[in-house]
């Protein structure tokens, strides 16, 4: 069914280059190449306007840059945090969004599986900024005895160290809310090509007795291992580069350090340049430019892999 | 299992109603353990704990470990669902409780011009809100459009559309602090450093939007029927025109939902906004005259700079998060609807 469109696809093609080519056709179709070459255009403009703009920061002397350290000093402890936050939120994400997908694939009654899959997608569409004022007003308070327990208890993990936060601006809540951002993402893929497991696979598993997680094992999760990589990349992809959230929740302090529930946390590239952007003006303005784009080369690095992985996969199955 | 082992016994599977009457058990010890007075938290965890307790010894004794296994995993998944769903009600709980203080009149008829204090409203974020998506809309969707019409009806399977292809896709994790980002280095090229413009904004939020306008737009012309094509091209019609006349109105009803999902995305941005169109407390709807505001940098702004005393920047935050959130919520409907009712006929 999915390849049937496809292969009529080509048939029209012939047809078309047969028809003599008009006016209109050459304009419309020179329009339409001229979009996409635009678009190929304005990627390539953004890496370099933010090069050029970054450009007076990279040159210019150490003390010159804020911390008085240099640039690289500058940028690596929020590339740190930066990475530590998106991490964090995709080891959360990804069993749940695996979960999620299969109870929506395999396990959730037809009739409501759609309904319930366009729950989880509607956690996509809440903006950022709304993420931020829920987390630091009800989930932050929330983490507060959990912060103080985690210390007590767990304390002697580098990432439960302590001391606790009081007011629950921590990393770990941080993580928490961005991994519930991400989780929609990693499940609409993850859940898309679980559905496509072929049919024959699943019925011979069954039919030689297995129950349905056995046939899931079996059948569902091989098929749809690499979908569950890409689309956790694309979550991690989407964790780096989210801002609000991570700038209204997180207390920071700009040290480099893997406790999770303390009240001095790493900041992220993305929250930094929303916090001080506005206020900031000469080199600065620069500096926070050049982070940024240290952070779309870092985005960029892994939504190509992410994709390659896809795309290699779709080749494949000759899609 | 060899025939000689075989028994009946092998076949025993617990009673359909089981699962049920093992959640039955644990909304009961969670509900009661609730009564006991602990943490919402720990409730659900202590009906959790009851279900597992309830259904798998049970059914390891009745069943065998295999099928225990089997339920054990159909409780987690079905158990990850419902932690999923939470935070979501959590959040709108949290917004509607919060924000329906300020959700009046006075939000929607006034600005914030010189307000300090109780009282003021959303009127010239909400007037930012539409400038600024209205025109990041009116960008992206000719850009969105041609490049799908390009990348199905013409390229296809070229190098040229392979690339186009890929960095759509690239395009789509460009983070939107970047893209702000790369809209003030466009303008302050031209205009100097600390230019902060309406149509700054656009353009960032256009860089977010033109990728997801090209993906939906593709994947509506790929649904088109080929027959369609076919008929028209038959009648000697010449390509553009079956694009235009045939193709395109076919496609409408999805790449309107596409447009308006497009829409939910960015209206709700703050970050790039924050750094290209700054803040304003009167109405401003010139793109090209100074600052302007959306309603999530209004939302954040009350929130981060509150004033003394502070609650009523705080109860304004809340009501503008309400009101974007709604916005959000319609425009997701609207257009699930819209391709529901009017979508192409698919077999």
């Amino acid at each position: 069914m999915e390849l049937a469109p496809e292969r009529a696809a080509r048939k029209p093609e012939a047809l078309a280059s047969g028809v003599p080519q008009r006016l209109g056709d050459r304009v419309f179709s020179g329009v339409a190449k001229g979009a996409g070459i635009g678009i190929l255009v304005v990627l390539a403009g953004v890496a370099i306007f933010l090069l050029i703009e970054a450009w007076p920061a990279i040159t210019a002397p150490a003390e010159r840059i804020p911390g008085g350290e240099g640039l690289v000093d500058y940028i690596a402890p929020l590339a740190f945090g930066t990475v530590l936050a998106a991490v964090l939120a995709a080891i959360i994400a990804v069993p749940f969004a695996v979960a999620i997908a299969l109870f929506v694939s395999h396990y959730a009654p037809r009739r409501i599986a759609a309904g319930l899959g366009y729950v989880i997608d509607l956690l996509a569409a809440v903006p950022s900024v709304v993420y931020g004022l829920w987390g630091v007003s009800v989930l932050a308070p929330a983490s507060r005895d959990i912060n103080a327990w985690l210390a007590d208890h767990v304390g002697f993990l580098p990432f439960f160290e302590g001391p606790a936060s009081v007011t629950g601006r921590t990393m770990l809540v941080a993580g928490l809310v961005l991994a519930v951002m991400i989780l929609p993402i990693i499940t609409a893929i993850a859940r898309e090509v679980f559905a496509q497991t072929p049919r024959a696979h699943e019925e011979a598993a069954l039919a030689l007795g297995a129950t349905r997680w056995e046939m899931v094992r079996m059948a569902v999760l091989p098929f749809g291992r690499s979908a569950v990589i890409s689309g956790s990349m694309l979550g991690l992809g989407r964790a780096l580069g989210e801002t609000m959230a991570v700038t209204i929740i997180l207390s920071v302090s700009g040290i480099v350090t893997f406790n999770l529930i303390s009240s001095s946390n790493p900041s992220t590239i993305a929250a930094n340049i929303a916090l001080d952007f506005p206020e900031s003006s000469g080199i600065a303005i620069n500096a926070l430019i050049a982070s940024g784009l240290v952070l779309f080369a870092i985005t960029l690095a892994v939504n190509m892999a992410a994709r390659a992985v896809i795309n290699r996969r779709e080749k494949k199955e000759g899609r | 299992m060899s025939a000689s082992s075989w028994t009946w016994e092998d076949h025993r599977v617990l009673p359909t109603w089981a699962p049920w009457a093992a959640g039955g058990a644990g909304v009961a010890a969670g509900l009661l353990a609730l009564l006991a007075g602990v943490a919402l938290v720990v409730a659900v965890l202590v009906g959790a704990a009851a279900t597992v307790v309830a259904l798998i010894p049970w059914s390891l004794a009745v069943e065998g470990s295999r099928r225990a296994r089997d339920r054990m995993v159909t409780l987690t998944v079905t158990g990850a669902f419902a932690l999923a769903v939470a935070p979501l009600i959590s959040l709108l709980y949290t917004v509607v409780s919060r924000g329906i203080d300020r959700f009046d009149g006075a939000l929607f008829s006034e600005s914030m011009r010189g307000v300090v204090g109780e009282g003021g409203g959303v009127q010239h974020a909400i007037v930012g809100t539409l400038v600024i998506t209205g025109l990041a809309t009116l960008a992206s969707v000719p850009i969105g459009v041609m490049t799908a019409i390009y990348l199905h009806e013409y390229g296809r399977g070229g190098r040229l559309a392979k690339a186009i292809s890929f960095f759509v896709d690239v395009m789509t994790g460009i983070p939107s602090i970047v893209a702000g980002l790369f809209a003030y280095a466009l303008f302050a090229l031209i205009f100097g450093p600390g230019v902060r413009l309406g149509v700054m904004g656009a353009v960032a939020l256009s860089l977010l939007m033109i990728p997801i306008v090209v993906r939906s737009t593709e994947e509506m012309l790929r649904v088109v029927p080929h027959h369609l094509r076919e008929a028209a091209y038959g009648l000697g019609v010449p390509k553009w025109l079956t694009i235009v006349k045939v193709v395109l109105p076919t496609a409408f009803a999805g790449i309107v939902t596409g447009v308006m999902l497009a829409i939910a995305r960015v209206v709700g941005e703050t970050a790039p906004l924050l750094i290209t169109t700054g803040a304003v407390t009167s109405v401003n709807a010139n793109p090209f005259g100074g600052r302007m505001e959306n309603l999530a940098v209004f939302a954040y702004n009350q929130y981060s700079n509150p004033g003394v005393p502070r609650d009523p920047y705080i109860a304004r935050a809340w009501a503008a998060a309400l009101t974007l959130l709604l916005i959000v919520m319609v425009l997701n409907l609207v257009a699930r609807l819209v391709s529901a009712r009017f979508g192409v006929r698919q077999r």
